[in-house]
């Protein structure tokens, strides 16, 4: 098979295009998105080139180092983005077991991945490990916020059903297993659901990826259906770390509901 | 069997000294917000005093783990509560915490009856009135067969003729099997009908 067609920049450029429609239509009928639209598109535009040139460069000097310091950058953002996008302010022991969570379901699926499904030599090789790293790092993400958002809803809203089971003499773990199990639930739908549509309704990125590079669609394959394990493995791996140590922080050491924190 | 020492709870509650006697029956009576529940809360170990000692069977209360403690000295919220499942599960759900799960069904269908909830077990919990829940959650509690009751408001959502036949019957229970009940309630004549001793809280000014 033939690697991808190399666009040239004159190629890239008209893909602008469809900017410049989108803007057109933002402007005719007043809906005020300009600054955003030229804005984000600048963005992403800068962002790619600089970490296209950022990656040529740490696949030509594959280091250790560098990929632990790349994937030490992503875990951070990723971090960082959890607590940004929270609905409500984390208290400093929630933020603890957030960075926990990610960093010990994340590193444990990705090391499995690297070392024992495909079996990369030598281990750090950025060409597999930045990608992967990326996409498992990301879908946690994603299921921790959800989790995270869902566990302080349900301590919000069923505070006193907690309380009550308290009173009777249950421990905080079975006192909050319904807005456990429903917050592991919510978590990890969306990667449930994504696996359903796979291949049907739509082609995944990594494997159009591998496609338009020129890989055989049977290696691609293969390499999809083991991510999307990999992937479901981190998140609920990640996620029900963060649940079993997270409803932990909203009680104290007398086994007392934190009011005030809610 | 309980003791408070100069107990102070934010800008609620101030107890210099009280004592709550074994195998007796104890009502709290008192206006709204004068920190009835508190107390009872505070006796369950589920907030704290900001200061002061609370004593249980002349033991410091936290000194006790916490869930032992809440399982021998069992408290009933206001507001029923009701769990997802059928009214069975929701009268067994306090045994199940405690993973003691041996119960006597004839004993249940019994107190169901004298409660004046004509219900089957299997109904769903969710579909019965507030007054049912409140006394399907006073079974709850009475179950668990604790040391202690506490019970605020048991009968805020029944009729007088159901409150007086509940309460009755919960008096009884309580002498005839040496518990000790400690009762917020907002009548003054129940509390003179049925307590042995009255605790009036004030609230301060």
């Amino acid at each position: 098979m033939n690697g991808a067609v190399k666009l040239s920049i004159m190629q890239v450029l008209s893909a602008y295009l469809f900017i410049l429609i989108l803007l057109l239509i933002v402007k005719r009928r007043g809906l005020n998105r300009e600054k955003e639209i030229i804005i984000s598109t600048t963005r992403m535009t800068l962002q790619l080139i600089l970490t296209g040139y950022i990656l040529t460069y740490i696949l030509k000097n594959p280091n250790p180092f560098i990929t632990l310091l790349v994937i030490s950058i992503m875990e951070i953002f990723a971090i960082q983005n959890i607590i940004k996008r929270s609905k409500t302010k984390l208290s400093y022991e929630l933020k603890k077991v957030v960075v926990f969570s990610m960093i010990v379901g994340t590193l444990f699926t990705l090391f499995y991945f690297i070392l024992i499904v495909i079996n990369i030599k030598p281990w750090y090789n950025p060409q597999y490990f930045i990608p992967l790293a990326g996409m498992i790092i990301g879908n946690s993400m994603t299921g921790i916020s959800l989790g995270i958002n869902k566990l302080i809803d349900g301590f919000k809203n069923q505070v006193d059903v907690i309380e009550c089971s308290l009173m009777l003499g249950a421990s905080p773990k079975d006192a909050c297993k319904p807005i456990l199990d429903n917050a592991f639930d919510s978590a990890i739908l969306p990667t449930i659901n994504s696996m359903v549509g796979m291949g049907i309704v739509f082609l995944p990125g990594m494997m159009t990826g591998q496609i338009l590079s020129g890989s055989s669609p049977l290696v691609a394959i293969e390499y999809q259906i083991a991510i999307m394990l990999g992937i479901l493995g981190s998140v609920s791996i990640s996620v029900i770390i963060f649940l079993l140590f997270g409803y932990k922080t909203f009680f104290n050491n007398r086994m007392q509901i934190k009011r005030e924190e809610l | 069997m309980f003791e408070v020492k100069n107990l102070k709870y934010k800008d609620i509650l101030y107890i210099d000294h009280l004592n709550i006697n074994k195998n007796s029956v104890t009502c709290i009576v008192g206006e709204s917000g004068s920190g009835k529940t508190t107390l009872l809360k505070m006796l369950n170990n589920i907030i704290s005093p900001d200061e002061g000692e609370i004593y249980f069977n002349r033991k410091e209360i936290n000194q006790y783990n916490p869930i032992d403690l809440r399982r021998r000295v069992v408290m009933l919220p206001q507001t029923p509560i009701i769990y997802k499942g059928s009214i069975l599960d929701n009268i067994l759900i306090g045994k199940k915490f405690s993973k003691s799960e041996i119960y006597d069904i004839k004993e249940i269908e019994n107190l169901l009856e004298k409660f004046n909830v004509n219900k089957n077990l299997n109904e769903p919990a969710e579909n019965l009135s507030g007054g049912e829940k409140q006394r399907v959650c006073l079974i709850r509690v009475l179950i668990m067969n604790p040391e202690v009751i506490l019970l605020d408001e048991p009968t805020s959502a029944l009729d007088e003729n159901t409150e007086d036949l509940v309460i009755n019957y919960v008096v009884e229970y309580v002498k005839k099997n040496n518990k000790t009940l400690i009762m917020v309630t907002h009548s003054k004549e129940i509390a003179k009908k049925y307590s042995d001793h009255i605790i009036e809280i004030t609230k301060r000014r």
